[in-house]
């Protein structure tokens, strides 16, 4: 392909061999342990729904209860489907989830003792749970094939990039009218931001939720409702409006495995976010992501990462490279899990001080470059948010120029700007005012993108490369990162997170929440669902 | 200028006294004539007159959005303006940092947690999280603290114990849950550990939040701050900054300090 920036190829395939080398120990880390809510997300597969009187999902019950007999590190498919054998549960049906909630619901009272099978026990356990586990898997085929029918009969939006809006009044009823208004707006992607806190919560609050903090519960029910509804919305509007929630927090493979299973279509999913800004365990955080990211891999749903974040804490041109080196690593660990280069929207911000001389050209460097270094990612470009004030006039031009760099720069899904992002949550009119700003941007310039060639040499050139050296020099620290063997196998990786390389926030790897559901993996772990996702690879 | 100075003034448009505005709104009805008639009478009983519709624009099915230039005769008088003060100055990142880094010289340590049986963590984190809130970083992200979370459901004794092995400055506890009082119940055990376990000089800061606090009960609760609804990291970064610094170093030094013997 032609290159804008005439990036060196040879230092490009430095910079993606030194993030391999820096991601594999993670990933060697990930592949090793095991942790609750992954194994909650198999008994998902399998069909436990429901929670116990105090909101308690069956799930959580039931890990707890085997985690409790045997521990977490042999899995808990085989306890769990010995138990089911012992206890004459098992039936024929293809969905296991009736029998299984029934078990759950024995363990919960303390009535089943687990143990591990062994022998013609454990191969009768293996096969019964790979049968249960395998048709969650199937349902979440069925729903990639149906959105494929449906793309297919009704089309995408007719323009690049995508419009994502975001929608949140904390009652999942509020929520559909106003995704509906969105989309009939000219919304092509409907985000439903979470309450807040949710992702520290160590499990998925069940049903319809009408009240949140900020935002509206992740629930498998609240993901139905507003899948069906922008069903309705895209049938009326000729074009498949695509919905996005969030899999990150210590629910994280729960999560992803829900949306699979409800045909979301988008879902954030960074690979240090968690570790970072929720203060989660950092291998908890890589072994719950692998597992989310093989789910989201088959269930052909575009994860968007999320190194917008780190531009709300650090410098937006001195961190610029931190950026990069978090872009690479997010499609190296995303490449490992299977997900493929059209699912990878890969993020990035325009966040430079408005009032730094040639922040716009700087912008459209940034931009540029992350085009360029994953030309076949949709990148996920999302729109200023730490210099927003109270001056909304300023603010939409601010979100005017936003805009503009998201068409020159051909970026794929384009988070749309509010004027009012330090005020209030968006109001109808601004939705109006930022859609229109939008509508205007693309209308005028669209085609912009084919025209723009940065003089050679010129300054956009020279920042751009100047930014991949800087990454490419912070990879090879990290990599060149001794680490610290007695404390963890995560190489130099966690060790630059546990020494604050990444924002300035530091997280040693024997830190954070939800360490305590990690577990390293024993000899005869089983985990039917890794095994079939695997095995289509 | 001070408070008796009598000084009428009015909006300005483009000349001394015209008293011009400019409003937008919108109003739940389609766009057309009436619309526009409503949202000239919307503007008129604001106090604008005469009242011009610039701009009229239909949103989705049934709302209009209005943008409104017009009039008021309304006057203010500068001798008359009331604002409420906080008792303490609300500070900037860079203030915040730099006043611990030069008058504490160390990093002042927070402990936070929610007690009792409380498990929602959302205050608690919203304020000590980098992620923050209402676009506020968190007291994680400012360089010259030192936070310890201790999350959901912890006992006031590992709190005391904590706070103590940590050599906190001050001590943050969220409370959401407030079936049958259990808030106040939980903030009184608590403040009383904290007056047992240690000297009243080398007790740390007690401050509790929550939504449900009365912001004027820290005598009744035994703490030294009540944060309510709305509060920011910033509000509590510059309030701990206050109490524990710039409040400690007015000329009642004569006690040398005894924060952990950090006085050099």
């Amino acid at each position: 392909m032609t290159t804008k920036l005439d990036l060196d190829p040879t230092l490009v395939r430095r910079a993606r061999a030194l993030a391999a080398r820096a991601g594999q120990p993670v990933v060697d880390l990930a592949r090793s342990h095991t942790t609750a809510a992954v194994e909650r997300a198999v008994l998902r597969l399998a069909g436990i729904t429901g929670a116990d009187p105090d909101g308690i999902p069956w799930v959580n019950r039931l890990v707890d209860a085997v985690a409790g007999d045997v521990g977490l590190g042999y899995g808990v498919a085989l306890p769990v489907w010995h138990a089911l054998a012992r206890e004459g549960l098992e039936t024929e049906k293809p969905v296991g989830g009736a029998d299984v909630t029934l078990l759950a619901q024995k363990a919960a009272a303390g009535s089943i003792r687990f143990v591990l099978p062994t022998g013609r026990d454990a191969t009768a356990a293996t096969r019964a749970a790979r049968r249960a586990v395998g048709a969650g898997i199937k349902q979440i085929d069925r729903r990639r094939t149906e959105r494929e029918r449906l793309v297919k009969r009704l089309g995408n939006p007719k323009q690049r990039p995508w419009i994502y809006l975001i929608v949140a009044t904390g009652d999942i009823y509020e929520d559909i009218p106003q995704a509906q208004a969105a989309a009939r707006a000219g919304a092509d992607v409907i985000a439903v931001i979470r309450s807040t806190g949710q992702s520290l919560l160590d499990y998925v609050p069940e049903g319809a939720t009408r009240e949140g903090f900020a935002g509206t519960y992740a629930t498998q029910e609240n993901f139905r409702l507003m899948r069906a509804a922008l069903d309705e919305s895209s049938k009326e509007l000729g074009r498949y409006v695509r919905l996005t929630n969030y899999a990150s927090g210590l629910c994280m493979p729960e999560i992803a495995t829900l949306a699979g299973l409800e045909r979301l279509d988008m879902m954030l999913n960074d690979s240090m976010y968690g570790i970072l800004f929720r203060d989660i365990n950092p291998i908890r955080t890589f072994v719950d992501q692998r597992f989310s990211r093989q789910i989201h891999a088959r269930a052909g749903i575009i994860i968007n990462t999320g190194e917008d974040n780190y531009l709300t804490t650090a410098d937006a041109v001195e961190a610029a490279h931190t950026v990069t080196v978090s872009q690479l690593l997010n499609e190296y660990f995303a490449h490992e899990a299977g997900l493929a280069d059209w699912q990878l929207g890969i993020g990035h911000a325009f966040e430079i001080n408005p009032d730094l001389p040639e922040s716009f050209r700087l912008e459209l460097a940034h931009a540029l470059l992350a085009r360029e270094l994953f030309p076949d990612a949709p990148l996920k470009w999302m729109p200023p948010t730490k210099h927003m004030t109270g001056d909304v006039f300023r603010g939409n031009l601010l979100d005017g120029f936003f805009n503009l760099v998201g068409t020159m720069t051909g970026q794929g899904i384009l988070l749309v700007g509010m004027m009012t992002e330090a005020v209030a949550t968006p109001w109808l009119s601004d939705r109006d005012i930022a859609l229109q700003n939008v509508r205007y941007v693309l209308n005028a310039a669209g085609g912009l993108h084919e025209d723009f060639v940065p003089a050679p040499g010129g300054f956009i050139q020279r920042r751009a490369h100047q930014v991949l050296d800087e990454a490419i020099d912070l990879l090879e620290r990290i990599v060149d990162t001794e680490p610290d063997a007695r404390r963890h196998a995560g190489g130099g990786m966690l060790e630059a997170i546990a020494d604050g390389t990444f924002g300035i926030m530091k997280r040693p790897a024997t830190g954070g929440k939800g360490l305590d559901g990690v577990a390293r993996h024993e000899e005869g772990y089983c985990n039917p669902a890794t095994e079939i996702l695997e095995s289509a690879t | 200028m001070t408070a008796t100075e009598k000084k009428i003034v009015r909006p300005y448009g483009d000349m001394t006294s015209d008293g011009m505005v400019q409003v937008s709104f919108t109003l739940p009805v389609p766009c057309d004539k009436r619309s526009e008639g409503a949202a000239v009478q919307l503007a008129t009983k604001m106090g604008i007159d005469p009242a011009m519709v610039v701009h009229a624009k239909q949103m989705g099915e049934g709302y209009t959005f209005f943008v409104v230039y017009g009039r008021v005769h309304h006057l203010v008088d500068m001798s008359q303006v009331v604002v409420a003060e906080r008792d303490f100055p609300l500070l900037g990142a860079k203030e915040i940092n730099t006043a611990i880094k030069q008058r504490l010289r160390r990093k002042l340590t927070v402990v936070g947690a929610c007690i009792g049986t409380d498990a929602h963590t959302v205050g608690i984190d919203a304020i000590l999280n980098v992620k923050g809130i209402a676009g506020e970083k968190g007291l994680e992200y400012y360089r010259e603290f030192r936070v310890v979370n201790l999350g959901a459901q912890v006992s006031v004794p590992d709190l005391v114990e904590r706070a103590r092995t940590e050599r906190a400055d001050a001590v943050l506890v969220s409370q959401v849950v407030t079936q049958r009082d259990a808030h106040l119940h939980n903030t009184k055990e608590m403040s009383a550990a904290f007056r047992e376990a240690f000297p009243a000089e080398r007790r740390p800061l007690l401050v509790v939040g929550g939504p449900r606090f009365d912001e004027l009960a820290t005598g009744e609760l035994g703490v030294d701050r009540i944060f309510g609804r709305g509060t920011t990291p910033r509000d509590v970064a510059s309030y701990l900054v206050h109490s524990l610094i710039s409040a400690k170093q007015l000329p009642s030094t004569h006690l040398p300090s005894k924060r952990h013997g950090a006085a050099a």
